[in-house]
């Protein structure tokens, strides 16, 4: 019965990923749809972090948001992302030990 | 720009491009590890076999939603519930997939299509960032690179976790939970420093999902799709066609 659930599951996140490989070929590239495609990986970006990033350690929301702001200052040297993560864990290990 | 110019920017091996996505790929790597092997290991409490814990990873490829389905499974819901939650909170990568494909325009059929399934929050995140590789020659392999190396992260560490069971220390286990935030900050910072609109798009996706969550109590999976389609919007106004 599980195996039917991941099967089921492996479906369903399947093809909303492939749909646009051919939708995509359809649509007709104007300046401004360009555009608005070119932005997305950004909003993206944004929605992903915040608010979620609150809710690293859920009872301390300040925990995930120092975390981050860290990581900010990191990336601000641009120093490789590896760095903005190691130094974001360590930020979040040092404050809930 | 002269034309040998273009050519020596666009030129580059197989090799060199399978090696570039591997390297751009690492970041991926790491912050999979901990994730995964945590999956693993909550996968395991919940009473998953090694078998299916490692089938999910391999055949689903996504984090959140296996993290959703794993305690739906130990609450006992439905198989159909899971199902729908799992689409609602991976339809996100619809959205990702059309900005994905648009930038690789010009590859084949087969290529766009092998190649979407592997988008996560993470390999669409540091694919787009690299967006100038689907101009170059074999920048499709740099692309395969990447995503089979998260994709290896997330398998291993989740096979990992499942035999490992709950070994990890809790505090450093927890501290992990920050890493793939860390990620998304660390690519999203410095395109903001090179253009500020880019900052402007992030904000106000941010501000719209804080609002969808919070105020309409809107489901994740739909407040992450609305903010990102609705966010983006904003670059029709702000971006340039050559701006990123």
């Amino acid at each position: 019965m599980i195996i039917a659930t991941i099967i089921g599951m492996a479906i369903v996140t399947m093809v909303p990923r492939f749909i646009p490989a051919f939708i995509m070929e359809k649509i007709s590239l104007r300046p401004w749809l360009n555009r608005w495609l070119n932005a997305i990986p950004f909003a993206a970006l944004g929605a992903l972090i915040f608010p979620g990033i609150m809710t690293v350690i859920p009872e301390r929301p300040l925990v995930g948001i120092t975390g981050g702001v860290v990581a900010m200052l990191i990336a601000f040297f641009n120093l490789n992302v590896i760095f903005a993560v190691i130094g974001a864990i360590a930020t979040v290990f040092l404050l809930t030990m | 720009m002269g034309h040998t110019e273009a050519q020596s920017i666009n030129s580059q091996s197989r090799k060199q491009a399978i090696k570039n996505g591997a390297v751009a790929g690492f970041p991926i790597f790491l912050g999979y590890m901990p994730i995964s092997i945590a999956y693993g290991v909550l996968a395991q409490r919940s009473g998953l076999t090694i078998f299916e814990t490692t089938m999910m990873s391999l055949l689903v490829f996504a984090g959140a939603a296996q993290f959703m389905a794993t305690n739906m499974i130990a609450q006992g819901a439905a198989a159909i519930q899971i199902v729908i939650a799992t689409f609602v909170l991976n339809f996100r990568h619809f959205v990702m997939s059309m900005s994905f494909i648009n930038r690789i325009r010009s590859f084949t059929m087969r290529w766009k299509f092998g190649l979407s399934l592997g988008l996560t929050d993470e390999t669409f995140a540091v694919s787009s960032l690299h967006g100038e590789e689907a101009k170059k020659n074999y920048g499709r392999y740099f692309y395969l690179s990447l995503i089979l190396v998260a994709y290896f992260s997330w398998v291993f560490g989740s096979f990992i976790g499942a035999i490992i069971g709950d070994t990890l220390p809790r505090a450093l286990s927890e501290s992990m939970g920050i890493a793939l935030y860390a990620m998304f900050i660390g690519l999203l910072v410095p395109s903001v420093k090179k253009q500020w609109r880019l900052g402007l798009i992030a904000g106000s996706s941010m501000l719209l999902n804080v609002l969808l969550v919070e105020w309409v109590q809107l489901e994740q999976g739909w407040s992450i799709v609305l903010a990102t389609v609705f966010g983006s919007l904003l670059g029709i106004p702000l971006l340039k066609e050559e701006d990123v």
